[in-house]
């Protein structure tokens, strides 16, 4: 008797212990029953946008609902792979597309969407046909492009320029002699936030391309064998060092991560001139910068050609849309609920509103009298000219490229502009990687 | 132990120990065995974090131990390690050796400095971030030179940022320890020092320091097997950067793993973590001679 009540008392002590494990197994997003779940990313003025969206469909359909929940920027990137991964994935998957998408798709772990599309062509129809490129894999669509077109824009802060008393860059070799200007009045020629590593790389991906032309990183995409040491690629590299040697950025770059927003108020606040960033940066200059937008002291340009250069300067990178998709793994109701929320949630006229109200160019037809009438008219036109006159219109790398191989890119070009490596060690180490 | 030889055995009842000792067993296979043993095969797989695994047996480990960046992680590691234990043990020892004295204004100091430990390494780590900030820190907002360096930016200072936020957290811990170890030393022994003239010098080499030989050891060991698994501080901090500077081998894992999706390549390096701590936890023990777990001290 004795015995086995000592057997219940040690039995009552691991009990909490398993039933903790399985609360830990069971209360994971996609099993929750008929809510469908929704992870985004978090920063104004975007998720206001995004949040609202959802607030609406909400709203409207008292039966399909659906929980949204928000994450920073860099945390997300891990996060959501890990949720994946462990079957706890959110019912829909808010990503970039291109690289990172194809090992979902390789994994079975998001749903095809082909068919969908062509029984809502109405849906597709609407959104701006190049957003549908990186939602594409194997000829098959597996996301729903969304929010805005994001190319990367060449900002700078007018003020700063009129009391150095010098003009915006129209080449390499303008920005190359602007830096020491900048430099000698204690003002940090270009800001940037180093820590986050694919703030570095949007530089690389303007030096390749106005360069060596698109040629040149598309070979790297198809796993060529040594397309890093491609000599226009070497000269892109050297030629990004020394604008690091030269002081070109703020000081302390590699410690400031894009996520806290400091690369942005650098700009704004005239510490810094100029800043090469997404077309989201715009609605945070303007929410965050006071009067720095308003007043007309933020200018915006295309990145300048190189000297020499094989690159088209209309070409431009960036992210072509965002986009969803949804989680195989779901329940059909969260899956129901989730492609209802694609049809009439993504993009209607009141989120269309809000994106051209944070300065960005949602990828929906047919709002060229919307734009003219915001008050950003002017931004939101360069950038629908930017995104609509590219003759190519790159994706971001880190995006394009599989995770392993984006890791070790970006760990590399952070190195590089450490000045810890030399431009040949870059492209031997990525040689190394890519088409892996 | 002279309970076992002064007396007979006392008879405990049959069966019970086991039980109690099951719970912490249940916890430990749990949490401790089950993953070592599925971290001990996924290293000998390719897994992408997503998709299914595959069994690829030596690859990963070929991986890892050719990676250049191995050598240089466990280098950081150590460093961090080394420093971070000589930093740290002379302050603790002199900070516990202060706060063991009965006066109240010790007691409110000792107060005072406990906080950090009670403060959460990503909060720190978020502060610290926020104070060394080059452009909008505490030295770029108060305008002095001397503090408004590139601290995190430069690989050095990052390193000497990382072993200073770390000392200054867990400093505290340490320090009560210690506190704890010179409270137990007999008034005895410094009531005979005085009588022979020692000064207080004198008396805290003679008597206070080699009666803590033990405290030594087990505050050493934790705080180099700790270190081995220095990770939310330097994530947060800076990522194991400016470069690789401040990457140690735990950030190394997480790295490979969850931002590289080579989830066979970090559990190969989680495996050489466990055995390098291991290593280490053993040879503390050896040093602190084959009775450590014996009392120094008369009548305990």
């Amino acid at each position: 008797m004795a015995l086995s009540r000592r057997t219940l008392l040690g039995l009552a002590a691991g009990v909490p212990v398993s039933a903790a494990l399985a609360a830990c197994g069971s209360s994971g997003p996609s099993k929750s029953g008929d809510e469908a779940t929704y992870w985004y990313l978090n920063g104004q003025p975007q998720e206001g946008v995004r949040a609202g969206a959802v607030d609406a469909f909400n709203k409207a359909h008292p039966k399909e609902q659906i929980k949204d929940t928000t994450f920073q920027n860099d945390a997300y990137k891990t996060k959501i792979k890990t949720a994946i991964g462990a079957g706890q994935a959110p019912t829909i998957i808010w990503g970039w597309g291109g690289g990172t998408l194809r090992t979902y798709v390789e994994a079975g772990q998001v749903e095809d969407l082909t068919s969908w599309f062509g029984e809502h062509s109405e849906v597709k129809k609407r959104l701006f046909p190049s957003s549908f490129g990186a939602a594409t894999v194997d000829g098959k669509i597996y996301a729903m492009p969304c929010e805005a077109v994001q190319p990367i824009i060449l900002y700078y802060n007018r003020k700063v320029f009129d009391q150095v008393g010098v003009e915006p860059p129209k080449s390499w070799g303008d920005i190359m002699a602007l830096v020491p200007k900048f430099n000698a009045k204690g003002i940090a020629p270009f800001s940037l936030g180093g820590q986050s590593r694919w703030t570095n790389m949007m530089w690389l991906e303007f030096l390749f391309d106005r360069i060596g032309g698109p040629q040149l990183f598309q070979a790297i995409i198809e796993g060529e064998k040594n397309a890093w040491s491609n000599p226009d690629a070497i000269t892109a590299l050297t030629k990004m060092q020394e604008l690091v040697k030269a002081h070109g950025f703020v000081k302390g770059f590699s410690s400031i991560t894009a996520d806290s927003n400091a690369d942005q108020a650098l700009l704004y606040t005239g510490r810094a001139a100029m800043m090469l960033h997404g077309a989201w940066s715009y609605g945070i200059q303007k929410s965050d910068g006071g009067d720095f937008v308003s007043s007309g002291a933020l200018g915006y340009m295309t990145f300048p050609p190189v000297e020499g250069g094989k690159g088209d300067p209309s070409d431009t990178v960036g992210n072509p849309a965002q986009y969803l998709s949804i989680s195989s793994k779901a329940s059909a109701e969260q899956k129901k609920i989730a492609k209802d929320f694609f049809a009439t949630g993504v993009l209607q006229d009141e989120e269309v509103k809000k994106w051209i109200d944070t300065g960005s160019v949602p990828i929906r037809l047919g709002t060229e009298k919307l734009l003219a009438a915001s008050k950003s008219a002017d931004f939101l036109q360069f950038t629908y000219d930017i995104a609509s006159k590219a003759k190519v219109f790159g994706q971001s790398w880190d995006q394009a490229l599989s995770p392993t191989a984006a890791e070790s890119l970006l760990d590399n070009i952070a190195k590089l502009f450490q000045l810890s490596i030399s431009p040949q060690q870059f492209a031997s180490n990525l040689n190394a990687v890519t088409g892996k | 132990m002279s309970a076992l030889t002064g007396h007979p055995p006392r008879r405990e009842p049959r069966g019970i120990l086991p039980w109690l000792a099951a719970p912490a067993l249940v916890v430990f296979v749990g949490f401790a065995v089950i993953p070592l043993v599925g971290v001990f095969a996924l290293s000998f797989t390719t897994w992408d974090g997503i998709g299914a695994i595959h069994p690829s047996g030596l690859t990963s480990w070929r991986a890892v131990l050719t990676d250049p960046g191995l050598p240089h992680a466990l280098w950081v590691t150590f460093l961090v390690m080394a420093v971070s234990w000589a930093v740290q043990t002379p302050l603790s020892i002199l900070l516990g050796t202060f706060l063991a004295g009965r006066q109240r204004y010790r007691a409110v100091l000792g107060v005072v400095y406990f906080v950090p430990l009670t403060l959460s390494s990503a909060a720190i780590a978020i502060a610290y971030k926020a104070l060394l900030d080059p452009n909008f820190g505490l030295g770029a907002g108060l305008k002095i030179r001397v503090l408004s360096q590139d601290w995190l930016g430069r690989p050095g200072l990052a390193f000497g940022v990382v072993i200073f936020v770390v000392s200054w957290q867990f400093v505290p811990f340490h320090s009560l320890i210690y506190q704890g170890g010179v409270q137990q030393i007999p008034k005895s022994l410094y009531e005979a020092a005085q009588l022979d003239g020692a000064g207080r010098i004198r008396q805290f080499f003679s008597i206070t320091l080699p009666q803590l030989k033990y405290t030594v050891i087990t505050s050493s060991t934790l705080m180099v097997v700790g270190s081995l698994t220095f990770f939310d501080l330097i994530f947060v901090l800076t990522e194991g950067g400016p470069g690789d500077a401040t990457r140690v081998l735990a950030l190394d894992m997480y790295k490979q793993g969850f931002q590289a999706s080579l989830m066979g390549p970090a559990s190969a390096i989680a495996v050489i973590l466990v055995l390098v701590g291991l290593a280490l936890a053993l040879l503390l023990r050896r040093l602190g001679g084959r009775d450590a777990g014996a009392s120094q001290l008369e009548g305990a």
